[in-house]
């Protein structure tokens, strides 16, 4: 036990001698979460609006003003013909479009139906459904007003947002990216501690210390929770104080969930540490092995209900997927833990998988 | 020149010698964009979906079946309680919650309009508001159908008559680029470009400071090779990966994911060209300012994380902050995702991309420059 206090003391000196490197490592997660916060966003406003109208008259006049005091867009061209739109679209100018038939006043007098077509660049699907069906209501609403009713069956429907009303993008986003960044940065900073001795040379001088096998893991695991638990408290004040997310759940909860979800992530750092030869090797599986899946598997940006089933059981792995839901249910739902037990036994799971494997890991290392 | 040929080869060899190494840059890249561009999906299939049929009638069944036809919900539960409907949306087990009202067909009958509620989970990333406008087209769909039907068995029915001559707006939707809606084609041009960035900037990014550390560096500073040479015979190698890795990208791409190339591949690979010089450049910046391969590595996940989340990759760069969309100017993965897919979706031309192909051309001068200053011959 004295010795794992030896290498516990140790390893707290590394961590604080290094002062850039703790700066770096409890600042980075804050500063991430308030730069990708405004990034990360999906709202679809000031949508570039081209206008094809051949012959302007009283109608097409008409509706294109309504197109002008709709907040959404943003009439940036008006031409005469519709093969002036390809150049406009290919350059990024023009984000949507609509074609208006030549007369359209004078085929609505005669009785006669007025084309009217609305182009939206698909290149972002979902963008371009959007924006098609921003701009067919803005025609509806014209249509409603203006023209004596049809008499068509209608069906109302009423939609209620619920969790989120105002469907600000930094709610659904800011909880998502603090499980992101607080992922990587812990995973990153166990996985090179255990190649960095190797490299160095003095894993030999820790193999022939009296300390067993899972005591080097917890001597280099525990430190490391201190400064991510800094972390998770400071981001979690961010998102309250910068983005104003709602905390609608228990904070000592929140809390705890996260000084869960970075034992899982420092237990995977340290896996991959225990696993690899050199920083490089190390750092690549780290970045590379930790980003891109944590990125988009675990549920931040991408809905996982939309993904072919393979990628959801691979989901089921990703330890981010079960912060990202804790994290979000207890700010936004303020549901409490008779909801979340089972990410919660998840996230144990994972943690003490992850644990156990490092640990025997290290210990065919030292029969080799 | 030959000086430069030898230090590259021999940066060569040190990837290609390390199987790890080898492994991670040839194949890591290659898995990832065939499992992720399966996960980066914004598209709303499938969401799970709970109904609450007040009603019972033929109508609101036909309501519901058009729901489950249509490929974007999947009807989960169903009871007549809005209470256990409301408990499957807080345990989050269905995203939405489609409530029809018990007069629906009575109303619809009488006074030809009738309201149905839909109760969306908005927590669940941005689908909230794709889910509206798949919901709302399917029941205007429903309704205009039901229409048709409807004036079809009751003809003559004084509030039914057909109405010819009455003005109306025949509205046409087209989607362009991308009829088919399918995000694959979107994200994988973008993907592709992450990836060959990703392994490019991590490289290179290391290299020095691994010199550093190892002490080697002490010994080609003792070489006649010069600053601008010594940088070039760093970049060459990477530059050659990065080059492969975009050409077997594109080959998945083709084939596996069917991904339209509508422009010229040789104008993508003068693009990718420049570009490649550009992050490279400053993966080398980094690690000649940084001391050790531990700090090399968080500089470049921070940089890592900008290049990716502020690029446009996976969230419209018009949705963001107006302050994040002008820093964005500066971020070389910004450009080149948008001349991969206006090159490969839109098939743009040269005078489409000048503007992004401008940028990055400046930015690979200027972080060339930047690195061949930054790296000293001296030891501090």
């Amino acid at each position: 036990m004295k010795a794992l206090a030896g290498l516990l003391r140790k390893e707290v000196y590394h961590i604080l001698r290094d002062r850039r490197t703790l700066i770096v490592i409890v600042a980075l997660p804050i500063l991430q979460v308030v730069i990708f916060g405004y990034a990360i966003r999906t709202d679809v406003d000031h949508v570039r609006l081209a206008v094809v109208d051949p012959a302007p008259d009283p109608v097409t006049l008409a509706i294109r003003s309504r197109f002008g005091a709709a907040r959404v867009f943003e009439t940036v061209a008006v031409v005469p013909r519709i093969e002036m739109l390809e150049d406009l679209f290919r350059r990024g100018a023009a984000q949507g479009a609509v074609v208006f038939e030549a007369g359209f006043a004078e085929r609505m007098a005669r009785g006669l139906p007025a084309g009217l077509l609305i182009i939206a660049d698909a290149t972002e699907p979902n963008t371009g459904s959007i924006v098609s069906s921003y701009a067919g209501a803005v025609v509806q609403a014209y249509q409603q007003e203006t023209l004596p009713p049809s008499g068509a069956i209608r069906i109302v429907p009423s939609v209620r947002m619920r969790f989120n009303p105002t469907r600000e993008s930094s709610n659904l986003f800011v909880p998502g990216l603090m499980a992101f960044v607080l992922t990587i940065i812990s995973s990153l900073m166990t996985a090179i501690t255990l190649t960095r001795e190797k490299e160095t040379g003095t894993m030999e001088a820790l193999l022939v210390s009296p300390l067993r096998p899972w005591q080097i893991i917890v001597g280099k695991v525990a430190p490391y929770l201190v400064v991510g638990f800094a972390s998770v408290a400071g981001v979690i004040l961010e998102a309250r104080l910068v983005f104003h997310v709602p905390l609608r759940g228990s904070l000592t909860l929140l809390l705890l969930e996260g000084l869960l979800f970075i034992l899982v992530s420092l237990s995977l750092g340290i896996l991959i540490s225990a696993r690899t030869s050199s920083q490089r090797v190390a750092m690549l599986g780290a970045l590379v092995g930790t980003m891109l899946p944590t990125m988009l598997l675990s549920g931040f940006i991408f809905p996982i209900e939309s993904m072919p089933w393979p990628l959801r059981a691979i989901s089921t792995i990703v330890p981010a997927r079960w912060f990202v839901l804790v994290a979000r249910s207890i700010m936004l739902k303020g549901v409490g833990l008779s909801y979340l037990w089972r990410p919660s036994l998840v996230l144990l799971a994972m943690a003490l998988v992850l644990l156990t494997a490092s640990t025997r890991a290290f210990h065919e290392r030292l029969d080799g | 020149m030959r000086r430069i040929l030898f230090l590259a080869r021999a940066e060569m060899l040190h990837v290609v010698r390390d199987r790890a190494t080898l492994a991670q840059v040839l194949v890591l890249p290659i898995l990832q964009l065939l499992i992720l561009s399966n996960a980066a999906t914004l598209q709303v299939s499938n969401t799970p979906t709970y109904v609450v049929d007040a009603d019972r009638s033929s109508l609101s069944r036909g309501l519901v079946t058009r729901f489950r036809a249509s490929g974007h919900f999947r009807v989960e539960e169903q009871s007549a309680s809005p209470e256990l409907a409301d408990e499957a949306l807080l345990r989050g087990d269905v995203t939405m919650v489609l409530t029809i009202p018990h007069d629906f067909e009575a109303s619809l009958m009488r006074a030809r309009v009738a309201p149905i509620q839909l109760a969306v989970n908005a927590e669940k990333g941005s689908a909230a508001g794709i889910v509206q406008a798949y919901a709302s087209s399917i029941t205007a769909a429903y309704a205009s159908e039901l229409d048709a039907s409807l004036r079809g068995t009751a003809v003559g029915a004084p509030d039914a008559p057909p109405r010819r001559g009455a003005p109306r707006i025949d509205v046409r939707l087209r989607s362009w680029y991308n009829q088919d809606l399918n995000y694959r084609h979107y994200m994988v041009p973008g993907i592709l470009v992450a990836l060959v960035t990703l392994i490019g900037t991590l490289l290179s990014a290391q290299n020095i400071a691994r010199e550093k550390e190892l002490g080697t560096l002490e010994q080609l500073n003792v070489t006649p090779i010069t600053r601008g040479q010594f940088i070039a015979a760093k970049l060459l190698p990477f530059w050659a990966l990065g080059m492969i890795n975009l050409a077997i990208g594109l080959i998945i791409a083709a084939w596996v994911f069917g991904v339209p190339m509508r422009g010229s591949l040789l104008l993508l690979f003068g693009s990718a060209a420049v570009y490649l010089v550009a992050a490279l450049a400053i993966g080398l910046f980094i690690s000649s300012v940084v001391d050790t391969q531990q700090q090399a590595m968080f500089v470049t996940f921070f940089v890592m994380n900008v290049y990716l989340l502020m690029s446009g990759l996976f969230t419209p760069i018009d949705s963001m902050a107006p302050w994040v969309r002008v820093v964005s100017e500066v971020n070389p993965v910004r450009h080149f995702v948008t001349i991969s897919r206006a090159i490969l979706i839109k098939g743009a031309g040269p005078a489409d991309i000048a503007r992004p192909l401008l940028t990055l051309a400046v930015f690979g001068v200027v972080t060339l420059a930047l690195a061949i200053r930054q790296y000293s011959k001296r030891v501090a």
